[in-house]
This record gives structure tokens, C-alpha cells and sequence, in this order.
């Protein structure tokens, strides 16, 4: 039977995300899946100023497995941590898939794109015995893309690469692209909502972005008033140092500025999160980290 | 004689933005030179914050190795906020890292190194294949391929062992100056153990075995890619609160000899890379980072760390010789077997440290950010030595610096025109097929580079050194 779109978000961010566990599990989403990849959408993943960590977390996907993603899901056809061949022939597989594939593929950008000296500050393979910058790469493939994808802070806003004061003028990918990418933020973003946001593009579509062009099926939450400690703050226990019981407000924790189900979602199959770690949350999904919201262990002295 | 030039751009299956030039005559590599093609600027990024923020600052350098930074940064900031962990902080902080290394070295052969050795199947991101001496049998090659599956399994959890004490990773949490966040319960080391117990099991009955076999089937390449041969670690994983006994001893290999080390004596060249020249030969604590781009001669961002003014490599190897517990040879199979049986040594030393904890225990140290100061912070990445240099001045991070395992590993040529590590064990190797260098390919993973942890990288697009093929 034919998953709807309705039961498809109901999955994802209904009952199963208050029970703690990750949420793309359930059977007939991966079978809905294989039948609507029979034709394995081709994918191209690009890094520009990033750090790999996205990947790593990408890999962290448990249902569907990481495998399953690749051998039934999608056709990864570029991506620089995963993919057998080096060199030249990496440089010919994103223009091959760029042309045959043309308005079909989807380009995933992870990092920020450096446009300081014409993006030479990162460069992936050489055209003519020159360097080619990232810069160009996301110029030229965001154009023919079906859909982009910016996969964490990085990409989606330029993130620490752009903290003060800048060297390199990073950028995020839709200040780049003369079209509307979906951002999937944080640093790095939960698995699900990578795989999440990549599933509801091949079964159904764009899904529902809100004004920062992030899917709202992850993002509407306010993490402070979902946040296990929220009836702390409410009868005003505050933790005074970090260890001890309370909302960890005082302390510098971002919460009430980060918009993720982190607390209802939890990380690593529902193992733990950043304040399940009794730690305070650093708004790392958020358009402003870091600069706006450092100290993380603190705040900024007008602020108090 | 006809020289030939290839460049390989990117390298893939490692961490990063990296490309190789080399040079080859006769069928065989006469120059090597490796650069990174990326450039973020972190250190610069670092100067006027809060210095508890490197915490989580300087973890975004690298995703893979994000707790090692983690923990460097702990002790640089611990060193320069004079506070100690208490024993649980200490103990949390080796399960985490510790647990960070077994997926990295599970990730860097199954993932990374492997597909130079075994055929995927027909269908992208194991297609385009490569093309080399594959000389596994079906059997073996099939082996392989459910091995690199399950895999990808093993490393998912051990990562979820990390949760239970750092929250999330890559860029855990609960890693802070004066301890950690999370406290130690008897549900969290059990639920911690199980799944340790699990990748016990496939490290030393799937993991281990799987490089075992390869080397026997490559047994040539544990006569190629020896580069200098002198090692270095700064070792890790304190054994005492005092940190003088060490799971992984501090100490160097030269001229086959095990000496001291001393952190005063390491310097960073870049009489090769785009900084001021007038920076070279200085110790990281005194070191700045003054870009030079297009300076002439100069091919990389890498700056060129020495020890005594000698090149050196890290890694598992460096640090299993270190102990004593693997001397036999230094080459392509050396690195993956010192690595395999590295990953069995901590994992089976995490069994007994998680028992160590004790609920109930406090975890953390109130501390305060002085005013001025200077701190240091040495410990161990999956990839080898990796030091933190700061200084604090008007309670903000004045300095900050930061020389990876990778900069050693693949650093350009020193003051003294000596090739880095990597390109040393370039130099001399014989390729059959200059289209297809499969055995330069096997030789660079076998570091298990990580390019952007290497902070300062090569600005690209600009000449790198003249080509001549005569």
C-alpha cells in the first residue's frame, strides 16, 4: 500500500518522536522508498569550508541504515569521503551526471562556499590544469540541480567559517545561487532530518520550508519549551554551575533562541542529546551561530 | 628522459580537501608534493572570544576527530585556568575519545582505505571503480563488501556509546574546562558496556583478522611507503589524575633509538608555505600565523612542524612502537595493522575504565577564566600527536594555535628543503601504470589524512611550482 504524505509526516514528527526513538523506521516508509527510487535519484554531494561532519553524521542514519540508503535509496554518484575513484575521474563524473541527469539530480552542498578571491580558498579537481573553486562547482551544478540542499550551519549560513572576522568571506549556498535552496541546519544536523528532508523530496516533493527555507517538519520546535528542564525555569530552579540540577539558562544555555526537536527527537537512536548531557545547548541549527550566540557558557554582558 | 607529471585532484576516501602532484621518470616517483585545497582560517576565527568557547570552537575543525580536539582543548584550557578534572572527568573523557577512536580507525580501513583493495559493487559511489592490482579472491572480495556494511553498523553505534557521555556527535557537548557536564550512572556504564562488548567482538574476530589477511595478500607493501622512519607521540589516555601514567606513553623514534620528548623543542617551518618568513623556526606557544599569499617558492598553507628541526610521523604506528607494542616494520601495512591492533588494545582498556567510574562522584570543578595566561594541551587524535597552544590576554583568547597529526604527516618541505613525511614515502616508489597510481593512492590513506583538521591550508589557483616535462 501507498504511504500518503500525511501518514508520511505523521511518522516523522507524530506519537513515535515522543516516544524517544528515531522516527524513519517504520517499514513502509523504506518499502514506499524503494519503489519510489526504483529509478535511484542521482545525487551529487559537494564540500566546500566544512569539516566532514555532516558526512559523519549522515552515516549516523539508522533507519533507514546508512547502506540502505546507498545500495536502495539513492545514487550517490559524488561524494568526496565516500566515492571509489579519485582525481580526474570525480571531476567527470559530476559533469556527466550534471548533463544526463540534468533537472533530475539532487545537489547537497555541505560547508560553506568562500567567495574571497574568486572562491580560491576552496577548490575541488582541475579543469585545464587549473583549480576549479567550489564557488563555480555550486554556481554551475545549482544551476541544473532539481532541488539543493544545504546540509548544515555551514552551508545553510555560512556558519563558523564566516564567524568574525570573516577571512575567507564565507558564504552560505542560497546567498550564493540565484534560486531558493532548502537549509537543513545545525552542526552538525541530526541524521533524520538530512535523510528526512531527502525522503520527502523523492516521495513527495518540496516539503513545507518556513522563512529561513528550512523544513518545518524539524525546525518549528522551540527547543526551550520542549525542553525536559523547561519546568525548572518555570518555578525559576536555575543551575548555578554547570553539573548541577536546574534550567541551565544562566549558564549560557541557548534554548530559548533555538528552533529543533532535539528534545523530542533525541540523537543517536534516542541515546542522549545536548542538555540530556546536562550541557547547555550552543544553538549550533541556528542562522547566527556562532557569533550571535557566543559565550556559549554565558552571555553577552548587555544582555544580563 | 621523458618526465612525466600527474596531478590527482581530489584525493577522495580521506578527510578533506587534499591534491598530490608528482613527478615520475622511469616508472618511478622522483618528487612528490601534497596540498591541501582548502583554507578556513579557524585560528584567526579564535583571536577576541571567550576561551571556554575553543572548547566547541576548535571541535568544528574536524568531524571525524572532533573529541580529540575536545579533550586537547580541555587540557590547554585546564593548563591555562590551573584546575584539575576530578578522576570520573578523566575517566569520561577516555571513554569518549577512546570510543572515537575505535569508530575513526573502523571508518579510515572498512570505508576509507579498503575500496583500494577490494571491488564494490556496480553501482555509484563504488562506481567509477579504480583501476590496480585487485588480487583478492570472489570469496575475499565478498568477505570485504559485508565486512564494509557492517562496518558502517558498528561505527553507528560505537558513536551512540559516545552520546551516552558527550550528549551528540560529531561535537559532543560535555566536554568543558573543569571537568565534564554528564554524570556517570550505573544505566548509562551498562548501557555504555553492551555496546563496547559489541564492537569488541567484530574489532578482534572481523577487524584485526580482515588487515591481517590483506597484508598477507599485499605482502609487498609492507616493503613500500616507509618515508623517514623516525616517530613521534605525545601519548594519551591518562591512566592517573596526575596524568604521569599514560595508556600511550610520550616519546620519539630516531635513528632507531627511543628518546624523551620535549614539546619546547618542536618548531614549525614555512619557508615553504605562505607565511612571513620572518614566523619560521618558531615553537607554536611564540608562533603567529601571518598569511603570505604568493609568496615565491612557497607551496602550501601547511606550515611544516619539526621536531629538533627532523621530520617525524604520527599515527597508531608512532604510538604502538612508543609502548612496545608493535615493532615490526614501518610501511603501508605496518600503519594498518599498528592500527587494527590499536583499536583492540583501547577497546579492551575501556572495558576496565568504565568500571572506574563512580556514580554518585562529582564530574566537575567550578574555574574561572584568568585574566591573562598562557596554556598547553598534548594528547592523541586517531591520526596521531595533536597539540593546542594558547594565550590569554584581557580574559579573551589572544592566541591560538594549533598543529595536527596531518600537518606533521603531510607537510610541504621544512627550511632545510626536506621533504614532509607523506611526500618522503612518495619519493622512490615504483608505479606500474603513471594513468592509474594505485600504489601512490594506497600509500597516502595509509596516513589517514585529514585535511581540514590541518587548519591552515593552501590558498589554491595559484601556481604551484613550475611544471617542466622534458
Amino acid at each position: 500500500m501507498d504511504l500518503t504524505r500525511r501518514e508520511f509526516l505523521k511518522i516523522c514528527a507524530g506519537s513515535a518522536v515522543a516516544l524517544g526513538i528515531s522516527q524513519i523506521l517504520i517499514p513502509e516508509v523504506v518499502e514506499a522508498l524503494e519503489r519510489a527510487a526504483a529509478g535511484n535519484p542521482p545525487v551529487i554531494w559537494l564540500e566546500g569550508s566544512g569539516c566532514t561532519g555532516c558526512s559523519v553524521s549522515l552515516l549516523n542514519t539508522s533507519h533507514p541504515k546508512i547502506s540502505e540508503l546507498l545500495l536502495k535509496i539513492i545514487s550517490l554518484k559524488v561524494h568526496p569521503t565516500l566515492m571509489a575513484a579519485s582525481g580526474d575521474k570525480v571531476v567527470l563524473s559530476m559533469e556527466k551526471t550534471a548533463e544526463e541527469a540534468k533537472g533530475k539530480f539532487i545537489l547537497i552542498v555541505e560547508g560553506s562556499i568562500p567567495v574571497a578571491e574568486n572562491g580560491t580558498y576552496a577548490t575541488l579537481g582541475e579543469k585545464n590544469g587549473k583549480p576549479v573553486s567550489l564557488l563555480e562547482w555550486t554556481k554551475k551544478l545549482g544551476e541544473k540541480a532539481k532541488y539543493v540542499i544545504a546540509v548544515g550551519t555551514c552551508a545553510s549560513y555560512g556558519g563558523i567559517p564566516a564567524g568574525a572576522p570573516d577571512p575567507t568571506g564565507a558564504k552560505g549556498v542560497g546567498e550564493i545561487l540565484g534560486r531558493k535552496v532548502i537549509n537543513v541546519p545545525g552542526c552538525p544536523p541530526h541524521p533524520d532530518w538530512v535523510v528526512g528532508t531527502l525522503v520527502h523530496l523523492i516521495l513527495y516533493g518540496l516539503p513545507k520550508l518556513d522563512e529561513n527555507r528550512r523544513p518545518t517538519l524539524f525546525y518549528r520546535f522551540l527547543l526551550h519549551e520542549n525542553c525536559p528542564n523547561y519546568s525548572f525555569y518555570i518555578h525559576q530552579k536555575f543551575a548555578q554551575n554547570l553539573s548541577e540540577e536546574g534550567c541551565l539558562v544562566k549558564l549560557g544555555c541557548k534554548g530559548p533562541l533555538t528552533y529543533a526537536d532535539c528534545p523530542l527527537r533525541r540523537w543517536h537512536n534516542g541515546v542522549n542529546w545536548c542538555i540530556g548531557a546536562s550541557a547547555p545547548c550552543i544553538g549550533c541549527v541556528q542562522m547566527e551561530f556562532p557569533d550571535g550566540l557566543s559565550p556559549f557558557y554565558g552571555w553577552p554582558e548587555k544582555k544580563r | 628522459m621523458a618526465k612525466k607529471i600527474i596531478t590527482i585532484d581530489p584525493i577522495t576516501r580521506i578527510e578533506g580537501h587534499l591534491k598530490v602532484v608528482l613527478e615520475i621518470e622511469e616508472g618511478k616517483v622522483v618528487d612528490a608534493r601534497s596540498s591541501g585545497t582548502l583554507f578556513r582560517g579557524f585560528e584567526i576565527i579564535l583571536k577576541g572570544r571567550d576561551p571556554r568557547d575553543a572548547q566547541q570552537l576548535t571541535q568544528r575543525a574536524c568531524g571525524i576527530c572532533s573529541a580529540s580536539h575536545a579533550t586537547c582543548a580541555s587540557l590547554t584550557l585546564e593548563s591555562a585556568f590551573r584546575v584539575k578534572p576530578p578522576s570520573n572527568a578523566r575517566i569520561i573523557r577516555n571513554l569518549v575519545t577512546g570510543a572515537n577512536f575505535l569508530q575513526s580507525h573502523i571508518l579510515h580501513f572498512y570505508l576509507l582505505a579498503a575500496l583500494d583493495y577490494f571491488v564494490g559493487p556496480e553501482k555509484p559511489p563504488f562506481i567509477p571503480a579504480i583501476k590496480g592490482d585487485f588480487r583478492l579472491s570472489q570469496q575475499m572480495n565478498k568477505e570485504y563488501f559485508d565486512h564494509y556494511i557492517e562496518a558502517m553498523e558498528v561505527r553507528r553505534k560505537i558513536h551512540e556509546m559516545i552520546a551516552i557521555f558527550g550528549g551528540k556527535i560529531p561535537h559532543h557537548i560535555s566536554f568543558v574546562p573543569g571537568g565534564v557536564t554528564e554524570k556517570p550512572t550505573v544505566d548509562k556504564m551498562a548501557s555504555y558496556l553492551w555496546r563496547l562488548r559489541e564492537s569488541i567482538d567484530f574489532i578482534e574476530n572481523i577487524y584485526v583478522p580482515d588487515v591481517l589477511r590483506l597484508a598477507d595478500v599485499y605482502k609487498d607493501y609492507s616493503k613500500i611507503g616507509r618515508g623517514y622512519g623516525n616517530l613521534l607521540s605525545y601519548g594519551a589516555f591518562d591512566l592517573d589524575d596526575r596524568g604521569s601514567n599514560k595508556l600511550f606513553k610520550r616519546g620519539l623514534l630516531i635513528d632507531g633509538k627511543i628518546e624523551k620528548m620535549n614539546s619546547e623543542k618542536i618548531t614549525e617551518d614555512v619557508q615553504y608555505s605562505w607565511y612571513e618568513t620572518k614566523t619560521s623556526g618558531k615553537n607554536p606557544k611564540d608562533s603567529d600565523t601571518i598569511p603570505a599569499p604568493g609568496k615565491p617558492g612557497a607551496y602550501s598553507w601547511l606550515k611544516a612542524p619539526r621536531y629538533e628541526g627532523r621530520p617525524y610521523e604520527l599515527g597508531p604506528l608512532a604510538r604502538m612502537w612508543m609502548n612496545g607494542d608493535y615493532r615490526k616494520g614501518i610501511s603501508v601495512m605496518d600503519r594498518h595493522i599498528a592500527r587494527a591492533l590499536e583499536a583492540k588494545k583501547i577497546a579492551r582498556a575501556m572495558e576496565e575504565w568504565v568500571l572506574q567510574l563512580q556514580p554518585g562522584r562529582r564530574v566537575y570543578v567550578p574555574c574561572k577564566v584568568p585574566n591573562n595566561g598562557q596554556g598547553i594541551g598534548l594528547t592523541e587524535a586517531s591520526r596521531g600527536a595533536l597539540g593546542h597552544w594558547l594565550k590569554i590576554s584581557n580574559s579573551q583568547i589572544a592566541r591560538y594555535q594549533i598543529v595536527t597529526p596531518t600537518n606533521w604527516n603531510c607537510s610541504p618541505r621544512d627550511d632545510k628543503d626536506r621533504p614532509g613525511p607523506m611526500e618522503k614515502a612518495l619519493i622512490g616508489t615504483p608505479v606500474a601504470d603513471a594513468e592509474n597510481p594505485i600504489e601512490l593512492m594506497r600509500i597516502i590513506r595509509s596516513y589517514d589524512p585529514c585535511m581540514a583538521c590541518s587548519v591552515h591550508l593552501i590558498a589554491p589557483g595559484r601556481s604551484i611550482f613550475e611544471f617542466r616535462v622534458c
